[in-house]
């Protein structure tokens, strides 16, 4: 495939929670099921944060990083399944705030967790067929559990923006292949606050299948093996599901150890697979071969066989924080912070 | 604040889009359709062009807000800043991702993209730049000066010590 990754910016806001905080309300024992799912700190974004800002954040980062002119963006899609707005794209105000408008097309998209891999696969077809010169997909989100749920305990806030392009790229995308099925793990009706799922169902029929087998069928096409890859990246709802799949698939731990990024952020959603992604780029050297598996729910996967390039030796990563400045730093909330500044608390009408 | 009114603000909200006269060098943010500074006002009449702000800047000036305007009550209590910009305007602005007790005059900020208010449930959401303490990840790269030759290897460096 000519088109490829282009530039890149990660963004997740600066509070963190602990599961032992969390578990310490609901009278569970929070650092045991902190254990249970690999997760030690999730992120909280602020109130005055939601999926338009934390894209707009990581979007700015990847074209100062770059050099790219906003204008010469032909595509912008945000991949989310916490758009501020029912209606009303996110797009199109993070293409304003960029300063990309009004010659481009933008769209949301949603897929649960894989809406961000989707925008890239659309971004790569436009590219690829030379519609556009440059195409933005990013995946944020600001996911909520309900209070008390397990989900409450992984579901958190980040955003990933990757330009794609055909020009000075610095990880080319060799094949992407896609698995999708109608599976009922994991959904939320419209107008709910928050999300319903499966419980166990969320596993073996859907995140293990979808990945598995997308995994299988990129590596049988492309002729590889978990041998022939530097890094892996897997869909980390939290951080136990990838390490699992990973050795099921035949990977091993250093092959993962930049691409699972939830054990220190939570489950950032559409951007967990991405932010996992750009931590890999961070530390990637020219010719290096990745693997990423996205997942989302509902479900479907999407797989891309990637290899850096020569140019990623020089490309500027001195502008913007490194994925790993937002793994080690934080600032710690109590829940009750946490319960205000995630709009939980009643604060009487309506 | 009607949607409109909103709506027109946006470039200057979004990309701190302001103007510069072209006769003098002036920048004016918000933007401005005539120079003041001009001797002849008249002068500087459709010579006014489009520039945006780089929206980096440092605090001249700070308040703390315990007692928050309509829509600000959830981030109580929060710094206000007056920002000076290297083009010349002066900013006010909230700033964010601090303590609000450590803010201090003199502090290097940057713009960020943030939620500024919503009208209510169902209105509006409005969008516009606060300002984020700037650390060396967040200056532009055209702002940076030649790279500095790599230390000699051996050279001991400010954090060793011998023991």
């Amino acid at each position: 495939m000519e088109a490829g990754i282009v530039s890149y910016g990660a963004y997740v806001p600066r509070h963190r929670i602990t599961p032992t905080e969390i578990g310490r309300v609901w009278g569970v024992d929070g650092e045991a099921m902190g254990l249970g799912l690999n997760v030690r700190r999730k992120s909280v974004p602020a109130p005055d944060e939601d999926t338009i800002t934390i894209s707009t954040e990581a979007l700015r980062t990847a074209l100062v990083r770059g050099a790219i002119d906003p204008q010469q963006i032909g595509a912008l899609y945000v991949g989310s399944e916490s758009h501020p707005y029912a209606v009303k794209p996110s797009a199109t105000v993070v293409a304003q705030a960029v300063g990309a408008t009004p010659n481009l097309t933008a769209a949301d998209f949603e897929f649960a967790c894989k809406a961000g891999t989707a925008a890239i696969q659309t971004c790569l077809g436009l590219v690829g067929a030379g519609m556009i010169r440059y195409g933005v997909a990013i995946g944020a989100d600001t996911s909520q559990g309900a209070p008390g749920d397990a989900l409450e305990y992984s579901a958190s806030a980040g955003g990933a923006a990757f330009v794609i392009g055909k020009e000075r790229v610095i990880c080319r995308v060799e094949r992407t292949t896609s698995y999708t099925t109608d599976t009922p793990d994991f959904w939320r009706r419209e107008g709910q606050r928050y999300p319903s799922h499966g419980g166990r169902f969320t596993g073996e029929p859907a995140y293990f299948r979808h990945v598995t087998e997308c995994a299988h069928r990129i590596m049988e096409a492309s002729g590889t093996t978990p041998k022939d890859y530097q890094h892996v990246v897997f869909h980390q709802p939290n951080g136990k599901f990838p390490q699992r799949v990973g050795k099921q698939l035949g990977f091993t731990d250093p092959q993962m150890r930049y691409g699972l990024v939830t054990p220190a952020i939570g489950n950032t959603y559409s951007a967990a697979a991405l932010i996992g992604l750009a931590n890999v780029l961070d530390h990637a050297h020219p010719g290096e071969r990745i693997l990423m598996v996205g997942y989302g729910s509902g479900a479907g996967s999407d797989a891309f066989d990637l290899e850096t390039t020569d140019a990623i030796a020089s490309f500027e990563k001195g502008y913007g924080r490194p994925v790993e400045y937002y793994l080690e730093n934080g600032v710690e909330l109590s829940y009750a912070m946490y319960a205000k500044f995630r709009g939980k608390i009643h604060m009487g009408g309506e | 604040m009607s949607v409109a009114r909103f709506w027109r603000e946006t470039p200057r909200r979004y990309n701190l889009g302001g103007s510069k006269c072209t006769m003098c060098g002036t920048v004016y943010f918000p933007p401005r359709a005539v120079c003041p500074e001009c001797t002849s006002h008249r002068q500087s009449i459709e010579k006014m062009v489009p520039y945006q702000l780089s929206g980096e800047g440092e605090v001249i000036s700070y308040t703390i807000v315990h007692d928050a305007a309509e829509g600000f009550e959830m981030q109580v209590p929060y710094a206000l800043g007056l920002v000076k910009t290297p083009e010349g305007p002066v900013l006010t602005g909230q700033i964010v991702d601090i303590e609000p007790e450590t803010v201090a005059i003199g502090l290097k900020v940057r713009a960020t993209f943030r939620k500024l208010r919503e009208e209510g449930a169902s209105g509006v959401i409005h969008y516009g730049y606060k300002f984020t303490p700037l650390d060396e990840s967040g200056i532009l790269p055209s702002a940076r000066g030649p790279a500095a030759p790599a230390p000699a290897k051996d050279a001991p460096g400010p954090e060793r010590t011998s023991t």
